[in-house]
């Protein structure tokens, strides 16, 4: 019985959501795998922040171009139809609203849409890169999470206790439990694991799930 | 016009204590080796120069190029996006021991404060970092019922980029990705000096195929057989 869903499977339901023809920016590190469970049949074009639209996967070993790399440093190579551009430009298509999707991961996700995913405090070394952009960019910003942290506390809280990356700014959360959209200032419960009550699933969220509408078994293949 | 210098210490000459230096690059891709090694090793040699502000997207991998200005202690302040890299610790420990400042800045804003910089446009308003720790202290104000944080401009003294192909009059094209953010540097620096995979003469780039105009550079060099940063860390080699 499945008790919660993989990364791997989370960024599989992430990945069914993006429609053909989108323009997407994955983020560093896990959401770079949602890429891996495109459905067939669809074609996406992948932005990345250091100039590159419609990367392809990456390279064989001892093929790579390190001149052709993506935002987390890793080599990849070109679809047909790929582009360079310089970063002004990367971040026009950012800031200018033209990507469709953007795939975050979270430390913590508030009701309103607020995103803390860039800082855990004071003591160490802050980083943004993109991510202050991204999530005010994109039509749509979808964060990929485990629905609890390793101590097993809520990931999706009423308010962020850590440093905001934006606020109000998440569309949909898919997590280890659940797909959850953000509707002015709450979240709304779309999906949910079948073995999993509603009630039981709330007792490990930090704000209250909204019923609104059918709330549809979340079936994840094994990936 | 004598934009083009016979040697990369010739051409670096004019970087002095204390400039603002933005160096292209993301990661390894467009990071301009053989220059800024030039300048690690006229540091270690003459003391100078130092106390520098570096700007660039990252702040050094490993040992080798920002790492090792950081190392050799040139580097005062950082300003960048992403201090984090697969070996981090030239810049973390000095972060942390309090012995570099860093002004982190969102990539976009980054991007965009140099492009303003570069175009003559002091301020501008973008949504990104509003309502965040970055934003404290900067303007706000409301376009059509969404609020916005002012940003300005960034220049610098000096930018050190590198280009695929330059003429010479100093236009440039750029091998794939390691474009990033040169084009915009060379536009906001008082001087812009690049290393070339290749230089030829005036005529022989096609000018729909020019990236980087010459106007925005003012000292070319041939370094016609690059270091590229991820091929060395990956070698394991040392400052």
């Amino acid at each position: 019985m499945t008790t919660k869903l993989s990364n791997a499977q989370i960024a599989w339901r992430a990945a069914q959501d993006i429609p053909d023809g989108a323009y997407v920016n994955l983020g560093i590190g896990f959401p770079e795998m949602v890429a891996k469970f495109k459905p067939d049949g669809r074609e996406v074009i992948y932005h990345t922040e250091n100039g590159v639209l419609d990367f392809g996967e990456a390279p064989a070993e001892g093929e790579e171009d390190w001149d052709l790399i993506n935002a987390g440093k890793k080599a990849v190579t070109l679809n047909p139809g790929a582009s360079f551009f310089h970063h002004a430009d990367s971040f026009a298509m950012v800031r200018g609203g033209h990507l469709d999707v953007a795939i975050l991961g979270a430390y913590e996700v508030a009701e309103n849409g607020d995103l803390a995913n860039w800082s855990t405090g004071p003591g160490s070394v802050p980083a943004v890169g993109g991510a202050m952009d991204l999530v005010h960019g994109a039509k749509r910003v979808c964060v990929i999470t485990d629905h609890v942290t390793k101590k097993g506390t809520p990931k999706l809280v009423k308010k962020c206790s850590l440093p905001l990356t934006g606020v109000g700014c998440v569309t949909t959360v898919y997590t280890s439990l659940a797909v959850i959209d953000i509707v002015d200032g709450r979240f709304v419960l779309r999906e949910k694991l079948p073995t999993m009550s509603i009630e039981e699933l709330q007792a490990v969220t930090g704000a209250e799930l909204v019923i609104d509408g059918p709330v549809v078994d979340l079936i994840v293949p094994e990936v | 016009m004598k934009k083009v210098y016979p040697g990369i210490e010739d051409a670096l000459a004019d970087v002095q204590d204390g400039m603002s230096v933005m160096i292209g690059g993301f990661g390894g891709s467009g990071a301009p080796i053989e220059l800024i090694h030039s300048l690690v090793n006229r540091y270690r040699e003459t003391g100078s120069p130092r106390n520098l502000t570096v700007i660039n997207n990252n702040a050094g991998n490993g040992a080798i190029g920002i790492a090792a200005m950081i190392y050799a202690g040139m580097v005062k302040k950082m300003v960048c996006s992403f201090p984090r890299s697969s070996d981090p610790k030239a810049f973390t420990d000095k972060y942390l021991a309090g012995e570099i400042e860093l002004e982190l800045v969102p990539q976009g804003t980054l991007a965009e404060r140099i492009r303003a910089g570069g175009a003559g446009i002091p301020a501008f308003y973008t949504p990104t970092s509003y309502g965040t720790l970055v934003a404290e202290g900067k303007p706000i104000a409301e376009f059509d019922g969404r609020k916005y944080v002012q940003e300005r401009w960034l220049k610098a003294d000096v930018a050190i980029i590198k280009a695929d192909i330059a003429d010479t009059k100093g236009n440039l094209t750029f091998n794939k990705a390691a474009r990033n953010f040169s084009p915009l540097m060379a536009m906001a620096a008082k001087l812009t000096i690049v290393q070339a995979r290749k230089v030829v003469p005036a005529g022989e780039i096609d000018p729909e195929h020019v990236v980087t105009p010459g106007i925005f550079v003012d000292r070319v060099v041939e370094v016609s057989d690059p270091k590229q940063e991820e091929v060395l860390l990956r070698e394991g080699v040392k400052a």
